[in-house]
């Protein structure tokens, strides 16, 4: 048999059905983003959000407030020990907790009307995420360098001095960590106390886990996921497809006068080429903290932060160029002016469409215009968001800080006694919802004859009692009420339990039943 | 399974499967989220060795910190009767009126008691100590034996007529129906029935009132107004234990009932009957 060589073997088309080549990965790493330093007048408003969210955030619970010698004095506390929350001149009891309810109603609404008019404003400015991140990323800035600096750091070995700047910004990042976890508490704990016993070790062993939680999600959120929270873990940016209109502000490339982008637009140009004003430098995708390219146009993972703005706008000026290639802009705007780069319906922009014949942008385009605020959807959400704010203040102004409660004996429903008289027991409380001792005059309006006495106080039975009720406290009685033989109509009369304070005038009504035998048969 | 569908927009391959023309992408995870399901899978491992996890055939593992719920019941449990050893420890050595005198004492010895009241007498006193005939209604203002707090609790301690207890109560109402002809039980009943104002016979009510001064007055005073001493029923007020018509009354007078309490002090112990003194003290009767 003669010996053939290796080329003449036939070569079966055939192939490893696990073959490196053809296997996917079933895990994709992180896809780190180096986001650069930008400035301009976005960015600016971003670091004033930050001083104030951040200074908010921190500094409320130091904040005092005097109330008196019966009440906490700090202007904001969640006192879950004793049921109570207070903010400024507020102090809300359990049952009042619907005050809560309707801020979360105005602050839902709320969403939906920010977000319909400047888009996803929550995301890009004061989403405690993207405060956080930013600020993260300043720190990172500060220990590493700006982007390139970065990139290469990350990329090179792992030197000393990689070693330290590495260990500085995680310390960093864990400081802001602690402290933010360490500010939540002071919000349910008188702050200096708390303070105090923290480092004193004396503190209750909850806020020692709730600082530890949050230090903990706020490095990890902050710090190593950045981004990924967003994309894959908040269901805002699913939401708000049902929030975005046509006429929503949303970062938008104007691709109808950037487009074709060219890197040599005067060669392109000296070639009779169409050129559009985007030079392709990539500087709104470096300073993306979401690590996306604008130009793709709108997506989910834009939380519309505008650093892209103002790094194109930078870049436009250097250019002699009109600002606003990036921009906040309505689709209905964009398709309008798009109509007219594409001279109506083409697919191929021409950037000279839009421009007059001297170069300038033209006339004839459309640009946001305010009144597109003030569109229906708009009014309809401002209104049921400024109506549900003044019901909560009428609610706020008109409630009770004196409050009875009734509970009727129902075993037995009557006592006879003795002399024949008719007893009807009840439980009545009293609510001093304010934090001054008072003392609460009870008495019955009704039910002829009937007097009334109370275990525990110390007073003649009669039409009214003197309850004295401690500060900010809930006061139960047993109080019986006692109609003489022969004034009883049979069955169930109607009678009131009146409450007030006579120092005040404050006023409470309970109607209430008394019940008498019914006639034997 | 190899698949060569190339989804035209994203680029990504897909994984096959087609709804009318919807093809799944087969992106890939991120790595941050099969780290999460490591987590997890460390934290299931670590569950198991320290808490009870494996079923055996009669028992389950139980875990090295020795676990168990029930175990966490009786800490509870020995927590709620720590937080209660002071008062108990104030009810049990304080007089009564001491108890009393204390706004918070008196609370907390009232619920208790109420608590104890449900297991022990409302089987004859009823859910309400509203009673019903031949058993008292705690809630009035009438006492057979006396409403002021001592003596109550040496009611509830001791008993009514109660062959267990030497101390026990006792006091029995002679049947009359062996002693009198019916015409005067007749009468008398009529005369009681009248004392509280119940309409009865005027004639029967007047002849029977010699028959209540020999026979009636000697334990139930001369106008009918009771002696707690010996437990005789005021028959003045609204109040009857066995009725309060003529013939109910009559019925009495000739064959008289007599109900029965034990004692409580030997079975409930001293704390217990004074918180239920409290509590029965407190239903609006008390003295």
């Amino acid at each position: 048999m003669p010996m053939l060589n290796a080329e003449e073997i036939e070569r079966i088309d055939a192939q490893a059905v696990n073959s490196a080549a053809l296997r996917q990965p079933l895990y994709a790493a992180r896809k780190k983003i180096f986001p650069k330093r930008v400035s301009g007048g976005f960015r600016r408003f971003k670091w004033i959000v930050m001083a104030v969210t951040l200074g908010i955030y921190y500094l409320t619970p130091w904040l005092r407030w005097d109330r008196g010698p019966y009440a906490p004095d700090q202007a904001v506390l969640v006192d879950l020990a004793n049921r109570r929350f207070y903010f400024f001149f507020i102090e809300i009891w359990p049952q009042e907790f619907f005050f809560v309810a309707g801020l979360l109603v105005m602050a839902g609404i709320g969403l939906f009307l920010v977000t319909s008019s400047v888009g996803r404003a929550w995301c890009g400015y004061t989403c405690p995420q993207t405060v956080w991140v930013d600020l993260f990323l300043a720190v990172e800035r500060f220990f590493e360098g700006d982007r390139n600096a970065r990139i290469k750091l990350d990329a090179g070995p792992w030197t000393t001095d990689k070693v330290a700047k590495r260990t500085a910004k995680h310390a960093v990042w864990l400081l802001i960590a602690v402290a933010t976890g360490g500010a939540w508490i002071f919000y349910f704990a008188d702050a200096p106390t708390l303070l105090v016993d923290l480092f004193t070790g004396d503190a209750a062993p909850v806020a020692y886990a709730t600082v530890g939680v949050l230090t903990a999600t706020t490095y990890v959120f902050g710090g190593l996921m950045r981004e990924q929270v967003c994309t894959y873990m908040c269901p805002w940016p699913r939401i708000q497809a049902a929030m975005l209109d046509e006429n929503s502000l949303t970062v938008t490339y104007n691709d109808w006068r950037g487009e074709p982008r060219s890197r040599h637009a005067k060669k392109a140009m000296a070639e009779g080429k169409i050129v559009g004003d985007c030079v392709d430098c990539n500087a709104c995708v470096a300073v993306c903290p979401m690590g996306i390219d604008i130009r793709d146009g709108q997506q989910l993972e834009c939380i519309t932060c505008a650093l892209c703005i103002d790094a194109c706008d930078a870049v436009m000026d250097k250019l002699g160029r009109e600002r606003s290639l990036i921009s906040y802009a309505t689709l209905s705007d964009y398709n309008y002016n798009m109509a007219i780069a594409t001279g109506g319906g083409d697919y191929h922009i021409d950037p000279r469409l839009v421009r007059t014949p001297d170069g300038r942008i033209a006339s004839g385009l459309a640009h946001f215009h305010l009144a597109k605020i003030f569109r229906p959807r708009m009014l309809i959400y401002f209104g049921a968001w400024a109506l549900a704010g003044l019901i909560m203040v009428y609610a706020l102004l008109s409630r009770d800080r004196l409050e009875v409660n009734v509970l009727h004996d129902r075993n037995p429903q009557f006592v006879t006694l003795a002399d024949g008289a008719i007893r009807n027991g009840y439980t009545v409380k009293l609510l001093n919802m304010i934090p001054e001792p008072r003392v609460i005059f009870v008495s019955i309006e009704g039910l002829p004859g009937a007097l009334m006495s109370a275990i525990g106080i110390e007073q003649p039975e009669g039409r009214s009692l003197a309850v004295p009720v401690e500060p900010d406290r809930l006061r139960e009685l047993r109080i019986f009420v006692r109609q003489p033989s022969g004034l009883s109509t049979s069955g169930t009369q109607d009678f009131r339990f009146v409450v007030q304070d006579k120092a005040s005038f404050e006023t409470d009504v309970y109607s209430a039943t008394f019940n008498a035998p019914e006639p034997a048969r | 399974m190899k698949n060569d569908h190339i989804d035209e927009v994203s680029g990504v391959s897909t994984t096959g499967h087609e709804w009318d023309g919807i093809r799944e992408l087969n992106n890939p995870l991120p790595r941050w989220w099969v780290w999460t399901f490591y987590a997890t899978i460390v934290w299931s491992i670590g569950y198991a060795i320290l808490y009870p996890a494996w079923p055996l055939i009669n028992s389950a593992t139980t875990g090295i910190l020795g676990y168990s719920s029930r175990q966490e019941l009786g800490r509870t449990l020995d927590g709620v009767a720590a937080s209660q050893a002071e008062r108990l420890a104030a009810i049990s050595e304080k007089p009564l009126a001491e108890i009393l005198a204390d706004e918070e004492l008196r609370r907390f010895a009232a619920s208790a008691g109420a608590a104890a009241y449900k297991v022990n007498c409302s089987q004859c006193h009823g859910s309400g100590a509203q009673g019903s005939p031949g058993y008292p209604n705690l809630n009035d203002d009438e006492w057979l034996w006396g409403g002021d707090i001592e003596a109550i609790h040496q009611t509830i301690a001791h008993g009514i007529r109660f062959a267990g207890d030497a101390g026990s109560r006792y006091s029995l109402m002679p049947a009359f129906g062996d002693v009198l002809e019916r015409e005067q039980i007749n009468q008398v009943a009529a005369h009681v029935a009248s004392l509280s104002g119940t309409a009865a016979d005027p004639v029967a009510a007047e002849a029977g009132m010699q028959v209540y001064a020999d026979n009636c007055a000697a334990c139930h005073g001369e106008n009918g107004e009771g002696n707690r001493d010996l437990g005789a029923p005021d028959l003045t007020d609204a109040i009857w234990l066995y009725g309060a018509s003529e013939e109910e009354i009559a019925q009495q007078v000739r064959i008289p009932r007599h109900g029965m309490m034990p004692g409580w002090a030997d079975r409930l112990g001293d704390t217990t009957v004074k918180q239920l003194s409290v509590y029965v003290h407190s239903l609006g009767g008390g003295e």
